[in-house]
């Protein structure tokens, strides 16, 4: 299929399944990834929800009789701007006036509003919520108005090339005739579906590429947007769970009484995940908590220990694992030389730790089960809700409300607090809503964290300073063994997402080997905003510039050289080094470091200025360039790009999950650490000019900032820190 | 029975007064725009004002705010109040936005004392109130513009 092809279903489908009651139209609007997924085309039809008299015609957008454009976004918005960015690409097209389009959170399924990069499944994550959608919702867009202009067309019997289309009004010039979408909504409804549709030249985009308002923004400052958190049902019960004190433990006894005369507690319930106290508000359900007793057995948890753990990995680095990549003679040659750098480099399990800790709201009755929840893998959960319940995946509807940061832990394969909701709510009375809180010292202590890794690289330089062969192992969990993922993404043993930053180094080596350890360990992991390159950039690009200050050369001419056929690269190493003033001289206790790295299709570069006084690392000045193809909103780039940056920053200098005989040593924000404001540097950022497609910017700012901190401090002070976070050496 | 005054509204709730105000303004009044996070003051995200101060309501016991004047974001109405949150506005500050009442609260107190807040002086007001966005260096830019606007001056 072209990529501008719209497929016109059958209306009959929709009018009959009773659909749209008034609008009476629509179409589908079916991908290229789609349309090689048997079985889904039919399904990939829809319609956005609609009230009566409103024109749907995709399940995309919806106009309302006043003129008001809704745009639905099947992706979560999680503060990275998507709802923004989303409605800018359907509101391109269709012309419409930015000041009339709202964004609504779209229902879970999978058959309409799957993101397109991943089969069918509906989800937010990997940076792809723009990637995926950029031609899908400018189809959507511009199908929408062709069908206003046809419809314009044939009220004021004028050709529709004569038509144009300003900021939500239909024009006729030589006419003088004008309408508003609302004017035009119902006609619009009942035209015929465009075979085709043309997009716009990028030169003409008038929204693409500006710095329009965030949509979420007005709500987030007044209070009134809804988090999962801020859900007030009738009759709803609140519930916390008392979680075992070690991974694997069991319950083994509860003793509630003391729980149960808590004024407002009304139940306590065992469910897998621990011991839920059901009351009528928090206070009351922490209160009973506090009171609740439970023994646990503890003969199968796990009991071990984070330098253990290290200790154990260490060894593991010594002995071959799975190959991942293997380009000429790597070992070898380092063994038929004698001048080898030798490292080692880890990085601790981190928490996603969003200011929203996790939380869901669930309903179940006769029809099926409804969930409120910020969702980053709606369908996923929606699937595991409905075989917990024994339901069909539709039978269990999921609200979409903003998350309060997410980072990746609301995107769990195992969909773990979800179901652990579910498990409570199904031992209520049915109907009854709960809202499942945890506290913070839940959301820290209950799992699902980046995994610890270590790697261990040695390599050798040829006469010129070059590297000649690289070699390196990486020890860490799989993030993806046992999820419904592993199929797809783990390969002849290889874990993807615990290599992607390392298999793919694009410096120029001619003997390059790179193996993997996945050690199993009942410690739940997960994804973690940019995943595999949270630790493959800093070591990589840290590694990088050990060589280069081995061979005595300037880290940034050092990796210009061996990155000769990477111009992406290139563009942003270049362009951050000169507007950081790369060379210039610094102060005495001063240091500046580069970093450069590719995750999900966008490219980074840092350059980070540090004083190092008294022992302590402060990061005065981060430069960033990011080339992400065509910049569709500037202004939210650069926010991921001092965000991500930020978070990066938290796991470079603070934040280090500790186990100590199997339990997690932190708690809240007094012990697992995260920037302040009095610790967020300086940043600037530059955007590459670009007509490429649009990738990512959720997430590549987030890698690159440990690297280029670390290479910071060892140019201001020769301390190489190959352990995260950085600690000086006393 | 405590008697609480919440935006200027009186209200009559039969709690436990050692429950902290926080839950008494989310669950009982039903004001969310006031955050949970940490529960231990170490976030800011449920800051309000007791008779203008800013407190975490997370560990503020509802005796202590009997007979006093709560302010929630709900009812941030001062030209300081507005002043930020049009410059958060301005400047596009809100990410995720789940910290961002509370960034508001602690940040309208800082300009009520102090128009022209220097680096060390907003670092002094803020550091208390995390953003794991790491939306810092807007808010330091919306604490300035705010301050500008308000000293009458153009931003």
């Amino acid at each position: 299929m072209k990529t501008n092809d719209i497929v016109n279903l059958s209306r009959r489908r929709f009018v009959a399944g009773g659909i749209l009651s008034v609008a009476g139209l629509t179409l589908g609007i079916l991908p290229d990834v789609q349309a090689e997924q048997p079985g889904s085309a039919a399904e990939a039809m829809g319609t956005a929800p609609a009230e009566a008299g409103e024109f749907s015609p995709n399940a995309f957008l919806r106009i309302d009789k006043s003129g008001a454009v809704t745009v639905i976004s099947k992706h979560l918005e999680m503060g990275q701007g998507t709802y923004t960015g989303l409605a800018t690409l359907v509101a391109e097209e269709l012309d419409a006036d930015w000041d009339r389009v709202r964004v609504e959170g779209a229902p879970a399924d999978a058959s309409r509003y799957n993101n397109l990069f991943w089969g069918a499944m509906q989800g937010t994550g990997g940076s792809t919520a723009i990637a995926n959608s950029f031609d899908q919702l400018r189809r959507a867009g511009a199908a929408a108005r062709q069908m206003l202009v046809a419809a314009a067309a044939e009220r004021w019997q004028v050709p529709i090339a004569e038509i144009r289309v300003v900021s939500g009004v239909v024009e006729h010039a030589a006419s003088g005739r004008k309408a508003g979408f609302g004017e035009l909504a119902e006609a619009a409804a009942s035209q015929p579906v465009p075979e085709t549709v043309l997009l716009k030249d990028p030169a003409a985009f008038e929204l693409i590429g500006k710095r329009i308002p965030r949509k979420d923004s007005s709500e987030k400052i007044d209070g009134s947007a809804q988090f999962t958190q801020d859900v007030r049902l009738p009759g709803m019960k609140t519930a916390l769970v008392l979680h075992p004190p070690r991974f694997g433990a069991k319950v083994c006894g509860v003793a509630d009484s003391a729980a149960l005369q808590i004024s407002g507690v009304s139940r306590i319930v065992q469910i897998p995940s621990g011991v839920a106290v059901v009351a009528d508000d928090f206070w009351s359900a922490k209160l009973g908590r506090d009171a609740l007793r439970v023994s646990w057995d503890e003969s199968e948890a796990f009991n071990e220990s984070s330098e253990q753990l290290l200790q154990a990995y260490r060894e593991l680095a010594k002995t071959a694992g799975t190959v991942a990549r293997d380009d000429g003679k790597a070992v070898q040659v380092l063994a038929e030389t004698d001048d080898v750098l030798e490292a080692e480099y880890s990085v601790p399990f981190l928490s996603h730790s969003a200011m929203e800790p996790m939380d869901c709201i669930v309903r179940i009755d006769d029809n099926g089960c409804e969930i409120w929840n910020g969702e980053q893998m709606q369908t996923g959960d929606q699937m595991a809700v409905a075989a917990l319940l024994g339901l069909q995946p539709e039978q269990v509807k999921i609200n979409m409300l903003y998350a309060g940061g997410s980072f990746g832990r609301r995107a769990n394969p195992a969909a773990d607090y979800v179901l652990e909701a579910v498990h409570i709510a199904k031992q209520l009375e049915q109907g009854i809503p709960l809202k499942m809180i945890w506290t913070r010292e839940d959301d820290t202590r209950a799992g699902y964290y980046r995994p610890m890794y270590l790697h261990r690289l040695r390599a050798t330089l040829d006469p010129a300073g070059n590297p000649l062969a690289w070699d390196q192992c990486i020890v860490g969990q799989s993030i993806l063994a046992g999820t419904p993922f592993e199929s797809a993404m783990v390969k002849d043993g290889i874990d993807h997402t615990s290599v992607e930053g390392a298999v793919n180094l694009p410096y120029a080596i001619d003997h390059f080997h790179l193996d993997l350890h996945s050690p199993k360990l009942p410690v739940p992991v997960l994804w973690w905003r940019s995943v595999g390159s949270t630790h493959t950039a800093f070591v990589g690009e840290s590694f990088i510039d050990e060589l280069a200050h081995k061979a005595g050369q300037d880290p940034v001419a050092y990796r210009r050289r061996l990155l000769a056929k990477h111009p992406r690269h290139l563009g942003v190493l270049n362009l951050a080094a000169e507007k950081a003033d790369w060379g210039a001289p610094l102060g005495r206790g001063q240091g500046r470091g580069v970093a450069v790295h590719e995750s999900f299709n966008s490219y980074v570069a840092q350059v980070a200025e540090v004083t190092v006084r008294r022992g302590v690392i402060h990061v005065d000045r981060v430069v960033i360039a990011i080339d992400c193809g065509i910049a569709v909103n500037p202004d939210v780039i650069e926010a991921q790009m001092q965000g991500g940056m930020g978070f990066g920053l938290s796991a470079a200098l603070y934040s280090e999950l500790v186990l100590d005989r199997g339990r997690v040593m932190q708690s809240n924000f007094h012990d697992y650490q995260i920037l302040r404001i009095d610790q967020m540097p300086e940043v600037e950022v530059y955007i590459v000019p670009s007509a490429e497609p649009p990738t990512g910017v959720g997430e590549p700012a987030t890698p690159v900032i440990a690297p280029a901190l670390a290479n910071a401090v060892f140019a201001a002070t020769g301390q190489r820190l190959r352990r995260l976070p950085l600690r000086l050496a006393s | 029975m405590l008697n609480l005054t919440i935006n200027g509204k009186p209200h009559q709730l039969e709690l436990d007064p050692q429950m902290p105000l926080l839950w008494a303004i989310r669950d009982h009044i039903g004001l969310t725009g006031t955050k949970y996070s940490c529960g231990v003051a170490q976030c800011g995200s449920c800051t309000v004002y007791l008779d203008g101060d800013p407190v975490r309501s997370c560990v503020t016991p509802l005796s202590v705010a009997v007979g006093k004047e709560i302010t929630t974001i709900e009812g941030l109405n001062s030209a300081v109040g507005r002043a930020v949150q049009e410059a958060w506005k301005e400047l596009e500050v809100v990410q995720c936005g789940f910290c961002q009442s509370g960034q508001i609260m602690s940040a309208t107190a800082l300009l009520s004392r102090n128009t022209k807040p220097t680096d060390a002086d907003i670092d002094a007001a803020m550091q208390g109130n995390l953003c794991r966005c790491a939306t810092y260096a807007r808010i330091r830019a919306g604490i300035k513009l705010a301050g500008t606007k308000l000293a009458g001056g153009k931003a």
